[in-house]
């Protein structure tokens, strides 16, 4: 995989407009404290929506959201356009895959394309990382960033949505970010997931974060995330059973056995006798603890049956979450 | 520049003008924020039986285009069935309409309402909608580059502001 080379950015966070408001969802890397508690915020009232009669409201009336998957995805993909339809936007999905990518069409010509076709959000998934900044970059060059970008998921940079609604989580199930001992446990290496989960965590105040995984599994210099401001800290744990004593919130990550390149791991089984999540693992962690899981799981891999289907799992409600925030986000984003 | 009415004696004769024509059936919902004031006083004058329901209209307002979503956006909350309900939406002040006419599609959203009425404090005209209350305490004229605003103080006192735009 080659990453996407980003000309350079002009001092300021390419995601905020001139008045410091959201234009464009692209990482939490570097988003502050206030506009992550207010992205969760709006998220509350949205989550009501689905208990009503009519589960719509008119926020993306007339607007057309693009979802551009250039890697697969249902789970995301599907909850994108829950999120979109439910505020009344035309949803158009493109699985880029099996259309004009392979046939040769590059990135930022499909998004002329689709551009011209009075696009006003991109949902952009890609296996590259910075494609969504890319995407943003060009549209801004081409005097057109009143086109939305929310990035679903880039290589192993970022994915911001799934970090907020993870954040929405702990949130609703903790309350209180400042009093959290938080583990983020597994394949670190590959994921986009962790990156924003850990900048999340910090910038809203978790006091420690422990990574824990195999050292083939966690990305060179990752203890360095932690040292954000000198605000939070970010422990590294090889020992699963050292890294989950006293945590309040346990973050599994999925072992992306499809990125993997080279032998990483000696074999599934042993990965799960150290660092499978167990009744018997979980038992260190506080007795209330939450066990959180971005999905798609590998039962038996990275998590035990017992503790995916438990009594301290929030992998539903995470979904369900997900929705409210994926509707704050493009709502704020549109108004904006 | 008329002196601003008194909050709370407005408040006693609003609940004077709906007492005779309140029924068991009736349910009242506020208007975030100062109209759920209200409609907690309302609710007490008038003991009524529903719960009291609070409406928030950011999801429908008709400047989202214009102004995006309004910060502190709140929550709605019906506990009790809108279906075939007979509901009074209570506001602080009614002024161009287009809150009402936001609130009565939040309350759709909800279910078929078999009435709904408006109850409001200050009716200070300069509408752009055909909205009318059905009650109102007190009618006033305000230049348009004044806001009236219904506050609560820490003692749960309400009281109306003048603030220039």
């Amino acid at each position: 995989m080659t990453d996407v080379v980003l000309a350079p950015q002009p001092a300021g966070n390419p995601q905020l407009n001139a008045h410091g408001e959201l234009q464009h969802l692209i990482t939490l890397d570097g988003l502050s404290r206030e506009i992550i508690t207010a992205i969760l915020d709006t998220a509350q009232p949205f989550t009501e929506v689905a208990e009503r009669e009519v589960k719509k409201l008119p926020l993306l009336r007339g607007k057309s959201v693009f979802n551009l998957f250039f890697e697969n995805s249902t789970r995301t993909r599907t909850t994108f356009e829950i999120a979109a339809k439910r505020l009344s936007a035309d949803v158009i999905n493109l699985n880029i895959n099996t259309s004009s990518a392979a046939k040769g069409e590059s990135l930022l010509d499909t998004v002329d394309n689709l551009a011209a076709m009075q696009a006003d959000m991109f949902v952009v998934r890609h296996g590259s990382s910075g494609a969504p900044h890319l995407i943003a970059q060009h549209l801004a060059a081409t005097g057109r960033d009143y086109i939305h970008i929310v990035n679903a998921g880039d290589g192993r940079h970022a994915h911001p949505t799934q970090g907020l609604l993870d954040m929405y989580t702990i949130r609703h199930y903790k309350q209180d970010f400042t009093r959290l001992t938080v583990a983020v446990v597994g394949d670190l290496l590959h994921s986009r997931v962790a990156r924003s989960q850990i900048h999340a965590l910090l910038a809203l105040g978790v006091p420690e974060v422990r990574v824990i995984g195999p050292s083939t599994l966690l990305p060179t210099g990752v203890a360095r995330m932690g040292g954000n401001g000198g605000k939070g800290k970010l422990r590294v744990f090889h020992d699963m059973r050292e890294g989950l004593k006293g945590v309040d919130v346990v973050m599994m990550l999925r072992l992306q056995n499809e990125r993997m390149q080279g032998a990483l791991l000696p074999s599934a089984q042993e990965y799960f006798k150290y660092y499978g999540l167990t009744p018997e693992k979980l038992a260190l962690a506080k007795p209330d603890a939450i066990v959180m899981h971005p999905g798609p799981m590998n039962r038996g891999i990275e998590i035990d049956s017992a503790v995916a289907d438990g009594a301290h799992s929030v992998i539903l409600p995470q979904v369900t979450f997900g929705i409210a925030v994926r509707m704050a986000v493009m709502s704020m984003l549109a108004g904006n | 520049m008329p002196t601003l009415p008194d909050a709370t004696q407005l408040c006693t004769q609003l609940a004077e003008i709906m007492r005779p024509h309140v029924t068991p059936k009736t349910a009242l919902v506020g208007i975030h924020t100062g109209g759920v004031w209200v409609a907690e006083c309302l609710h007490r004058e008038l003991a009524i039986a529903l719960p009291l329901g609070v409406i928030g209209v950011s999801f429908h307002r008709d400047d989202f285009s214009q102004r995006g979503l309004h910060k502190g956006t709140k929550a709605s909350n019906m506990p009790f069935d809108v279906e075939g309900a007979h509901i009074v939406i209570i506001d602080d002040v009614l002024n161009t309409g287009r809150t009402i006419r936001a609130a009565i599609n939040e309350l759709f959203d909800y279910g078929r309402p078999a009435r709904i009425d408006l109850a409001v404090l200050v009716d200070r005209g300069d509408r752009e909608l055909p909205i009318a209350a059905t009650w109102c305490a007190r009618t006033l004229t305000f230049p348009a580059s004044q806001t009236l605003a219904l506050e609560r103080d820490a003692s749960a006192q309400l009281a109306f502001r003048l603030i220039e735009k």
